[in-house]
C-alpha cells in the first residue's frame, strides 16, 4: 500500500522495458523518492561512469506519499549522477507528472543505456512503448507536451520532457513537466538528452492505495487544517517565493553582480509588489497563483509579458501566459546579473521553461561571463557582438534564449560557470561549489546556508538543509554544524515522503511521520524516519566518495571566504567555513578527512 | 432545502485535491481518473476551471437510459447511477449535452457526480472554497450581491 510496489526498467540501448517488484526492504530503509532513488541508483551504476556516457542511470522516482490526499502530493525526483558535479544529482519538481506516474502503477522507472536514436517513451498503465521522437527533436518543451499529447489524442497524458538544452547536454539543463514545472537543478535534462530520450508521457487509471484508510483521512485533514493555518502559508499563497527578495534585501544577503555585492538596487522593480503593480502600458505581469498536485499552498506564480516589450513585441507566441518569477528564478534572472527589468527576467524565465534550462545555473553562468567581460577578458568577439554588461536587460534576454537552442556564445555559457571561467582562466569567479552554481543566499551573511553549501551532497544549493532561523539568530559560524546536520537529515526524510519541502511553513516532522505512519505498512516512527533521512544523507556521500570526490570538494569559493562583505547586516564578515566543516564532519561522524566512519556506516546499516 | 455545487473557477488553483476526495469516496482509493468532478486548465494554468454533473431537473442521462439505471435522489436532487441495474450500454453518456456522464471501463458501469448522498467530499476538500455546496435557489448570491454593490455608491464605502 501507498508504494505501487513496481519498478518499470528501460533498457535504451536495447530498447526493451519490464516490470520489477519493488524492493521493499529498501523501500522500508529509504522511504521512496530521494531516498530510495539513492539507494537505487547506487545499486545500479558505478559512480565512475561518465555522466554522459551509456553507463550513467537516470532514475525517476516517486514517494510513498505521491498521489495522495496529502498536501503536496505530486512530487517526484529525478536521479542520475550529475554532468556539472560529477556527483550524485538528484532533483525534484511538482506539477502533476509525478502523480500520474503513480496512478500509472509505478514507484520508479529507471532508464539505463543509450538509445540509437530519439526516441520518447509513452506509458498508459501497464502499456508501455518506446517511440520513436524525430519530430520532436529540436523542439521546445511546450511543443512537446501539445505533439504528445494530440498525437494519442489523449489529453490525459503528463509529460515531462527536455528541450533544446538538454539534447544540446547544456549542463545545468533540466526535465521540465507540465510545462513550467521542473527537476531544475544539477542537470537531469542533460543526461536524459545524452540517452536520447526526449519525453516520457504517461497515464494512469489504477490509483494509489494507502494502508489505513480511515487514520489517513483523518491525519490528512488534520495536517490540511495545520497548513491551511500557518502564516508562513499564507505568505507563499499570497506573495510567493519571491517574498524572500525582500527579506533578503533588507539583510543583505542577496547575491549582486556575481557575489561582489550582497544587496541590490532594483529589488523594488523585480519584487512582488513590483509584479502587481501595473506598469506604464497599464500591463500587471502576475495574473495568479497556481498550484502542483495535490497541494494546498499554491505557491506557484502564473505571468505575462508587457506585449509592448522589446523582448516580445514582435513575437506574439510569447504573448500568452506561463510560469512566472518565483524568488530562485527573480534572483537568478535580476540580482545576480544586475538586471531590474521585470519584463526581461520573465521572458528569461519562460526561455528557461520552453528550451529546459535551470535559471540558478543559467544566471549566475551568466553573471560570470559580465563580470570576465567588464574586466575586459571576454569581448564583443565571444560574445556575438553583444554587450555582456552587468544590467543589461538585452544580454539577458538574447542570452537565455542562445543559450536554449545552442547558438553562438549561448554554447559556452551552456557549459555552467566553473567551465566557463576556467576556461578563460578565472577559475576563481566560479560561485559555486562542486561545478553547481549558488541559489540565492549569500553565505557571508547566513553562515550555516554556507556549510550547507559546501556540504550538499549535488553541489552548491539551499533545499537540502534549513538553517534561516539559526542564521538570522547568530550571524558567527558558532553552533552552525548540529543545525545543517540536523536539517539535513529532516530535509532528506521529506523529499523521501514524496511531498514539498514548503509544507514545513506549517508542519513539523511529527506531521510528515504521522502521515507516513497511517499510509505506509508498519510501524513509522519520528526516529526511524530522521535515521532513514541521515541514511539517505549518507550514502549520497557515499556516492561521490566512490565517484572519486573528497572532502576537499566541500570548499566555497575564494570570494566567499576571504572578501567581506560589502554592506548589510553582514558587513565586513566572511564565511567561516573553516570554522564549521570540522565541527560539521565531527557530528556526523566522518573523519577530518571528511569520510564516513565504518562506525557511522555500519550504526546506519550501509 | 435542495443544495448545489456552486463552483468559482477564480478560486480554483488546480490542486486536484477534489478529484482525490472525489475518486476516494467512490472508489476507496486516490484515482483522479476516475473522479466525478474534473478540473480543466487553460493558456498554461492562467485558469482553472472544475466542471461536473449539474443535475439537470430534466435530466436527459435519465431520460435516456433504457433499464432505468439512473435514478433521482430526491432529498439531494442528484440523478444517481444504480450499478446493480446499469449495463453500460453508454446511451447516458451519449444523451448528456455536458460530458459529465462518463463510462468506467474497469466496472463496466457508468459513473457520475451523486452529490455524495448530500455531502460532497469535493466541496469538503477544496482547501479554496472554488467549490461549495449551497442552497439550489440562490448559488447566484454571491455574485448578485457583488454587483449590487457596484450599484449604490454608498454600499460600496460603506
Amino acid at each position: 500500500m501507498s508504494w505501487q510496489r513496481k519498478v518499470l526498467r528501460v533498457n535504451l540501448t536495447k530498447g526493451t522495458s519490464k516490470v520489477e517488484p519493488l524492493n521493499m526492504e529498501w523501500a522500508n530503509a529509504y522511504i521512496g523518492e530521494r531516498g530510495l532513488g539513492t539507494k537505487y541508483l547506487s545499486e545500479n551504476m558505478d559512480p565512475k561512469a561518465d555522466p554522459l556516457g551509456p553507463d550513467n542511470v537516470l532514475i525517476f522516482a516517486t514517494g510513498p506519499l505521491t498521489g495522495t490526499m496529502a498536501s503536496t502530493s505530486g512530487r517526484y525526483a529525478v536521479l542520475c549522477k550529475g554532468p556539472l558535479t560529477n556527483a550524485i544529482a538528484c532533483s525534484n519538481s511538482g506539477g502533476k507528472f509525478g502523480a500520474e506516474m503513480k496512478f500509472a502503477g509505478y514507484d520508479l522507472i529507471i532508464f539505463e543505456g543509450k538509445s540509437e536514436k530519439p526516441v520518447y517513451l509513452h506509458i498508459v498503465d501497464d502499456e508501455v512503448q518506446i517511440l520513436p521522437a524525430d519530430e520532436l527533436w529540436g523542439k521546445g518543451v511546450w511543443f512537446t507536451e501539445d505533439w504528445i499529447k494530440s498525437h494519442h489524442s489523449n489529453p490525459n497524458l503528463k509529460v515531462a520532457s527536455i528541450g533544446e538544452a538538454g539534447e544540446n547536454m547544456v549542463r545545468y539543463a533540466c526535465v521540465v513537466n507540465d510545462l513550467h514545472r521542473a527537476a531544475g537543478r544539477s542537470g537531469v535534462g542533460a543526461v536524459m538528452g545524452s540517452k536520447n530520450l526526449k519525453a516520457i508521457a504517461c497515464h494512469g487509471t489504477k490509483g494509489v492505495s494507502v494502508d489505513d484508510p480511515k487514520r489517513f483521512m483523518k491525519v490528512v485533514k488534520e495536517t490540511h487544517k495545520k497548513l491551511a493555518e500557518s502564516g508562513g502559508r499564507k505568505e507563499l499563497t499570497k506573495v510567493g517565493t519571491n517574498a524572500m527578495i525582500d527579506v533578503m534585501q533588507e539583510w543583505g544577503g542577496l547575491p549582486t553582480r556575481n557575489f561582489k555585492e550582497v544587496q541590490f538596487e532594483g529589488t523594488e522593480k523585480i519584487n512582488p509588489e513590483a509584479a502587481v503593480t501595473p506598469n506604464a502600458h497599464g500591463h500587471v505581469n502576475l495574473i495568479t497563483n497556481k498550484a502542483c498536485f495535490g497541494c494546498t499552498i499554491a505557491c506557484g506564480r502564473i505571468a505575462h509579458i508587457d506585449k509592448e516589450h522589446f523582448t516580445v513585441v514582435n513575437r506574439k507566441e510569447y504573448w500568452h501566459a506561463s510560469g512566472g518569477l518565483e524568488y530562485e528564478t527573480a534572483y537568478a534572472l535580476g540580482p545576480v546579473v544586475g538586471v531590474d527589468d521585470i519584463d526581461a527576467l520573465t521572458f528569461a524565465n519562460f526561455m528557461m521553461n520552453e528550451h529546459g534550462m535551470d535559471p540558478i545555473s543559467f544566471g549566475v553562468t551568466l553573471a560570470a561571463a559580465m563580470e570576465m567581460y567588464e574586466m575586459g577578458v571576454l569581448t564583443k568577439e565571444h560574445t556575438d557582438g553583444m554587450e555582456l554588461k552587468f544590467g543589461s536587460a538585452e544580454a539577458l534576454a538574447v542570452m537565455a534564449e542562445k543559450t536554449g537552442k545552442g547558438e553562438g556564445f549561448g554554447k559556452e555559457l551552456g557549459m555552467g560557470s566553473m567551465r566557463l571561467t576556467a576556461k578563460y582562466g578565472h577559475p576563481e569567479l566560479f560561485m559555486g561549489v562542486k561545478g553547481q552554481e549558488f541559489a540565492g543566499y549569500d553565505s557571508r551573511a547566513l553562515q550555516g546556508m554556507g556549510l550547507g553549501y559546501a556540504t550538499s551532497n549535488r553541489g552548491a544549493c539551499h533545499l537540502k538543509h534549513d538553517v534561516f532561523g539559526e542564521d538570522m539568530e547568530d550571524i558567527s559560524g558558532n553552533n552552525k554544524a548540529q543545525p545543517v546536520k540536523d536539517s539535513q537529515d529532516r530535509v532528506a526524510m521529506i523529499d523521501s515522503t514524496g511531498l514539498c519541502l514548503f509544507t514545513t511553513a506549517g508542519w513539523g516532522v511529527e506531521d510528515f511521520v504521522a502521515q507516513l505512519d497511517a499510509a505506509c505498512e508498519g510501524t513509522w516512527t519520528e526516529e526511524r524516519c530522521l535515521e532513514s533521512g541521515e541514511r539517505t544523507w549518507t550514502l549520497e556521500r557515499m556516492f561521490n566518495m566512490r565517484a572519486g570526490l573528497t572532502g576537499a570538494d566541500d570548499s566555497l569559493p575564494k570570494r566567499l571566504l576571504e572578501d567581506p562583505a560589502p554592506s548589510g547586516n553582514a558587513k565586513g564578515k566572511v564565511t567561516e567555513l573553516g570554522k564549521m566543516l570540522p565541527e560539521y564532519y565531527s557530528v556526523r561522524g566522518w573523519t577530518k578527512e571528511g569520510m564516513p566512519t565504518n562506525e557511522t556506516l555500519n550504526r546506519l546499516a550501509l | 432545502m435542495q443544495k448545489s455545487l456552486l463552483i468559482d473557477p477564480d478560486k480554483c488553483t488546480s490542486c486536484l485535491q477534489c478529484e482525490m476526495a472525489c475518486s476516494f469516496e467512490h472508489e476507496g482509493v486516490f484515482n483522479p481518473a476516475r473522479s466525478r468532478i474534473k478540473i480543466f486548465e487553460f493558456e498554461h494554468g492562467k485558469r482553472a476551471v472544475p466542471y461536473t454533473c449539474t443535475q439537470c431537473a430534466e435530466a436527459w442521462c435519465l431520460h435516456a437510459c433504457p433499464v432505468e439505471a439512473l435514478v433521482r435522489n430526491t432529498a439531494t436532487g442528484a440523478v444517481e447511477v444504480k450499478d446493480e441495474i446499469c449495463v453500460g450500454c453508454k446511451v447516458c453518456t451519449i444523451a448528456c449535452p455536458f460530458g459529465t456522464v462518463n463510462y468506467n471501463p474497469d466496472t463496466g458501469k457508468v459513473i457520475k457526480c451523486d452529490l455524495c448522498g448530500g455531502d460532497p467530499q469535493c466541496a469538503e476538500a477544496c482547501p479554496t472554497d472554488a467549490i461549495t455546496y449551497v442552497d439550489s435557489a440562490w448559488t447566484g448570491y454571491e455574485r448578485m450581491q457583488a454587483w449590487a454593490v457596484k450599484t449604490d455608491s454608498k454600499a460600496a464605502s460603506a
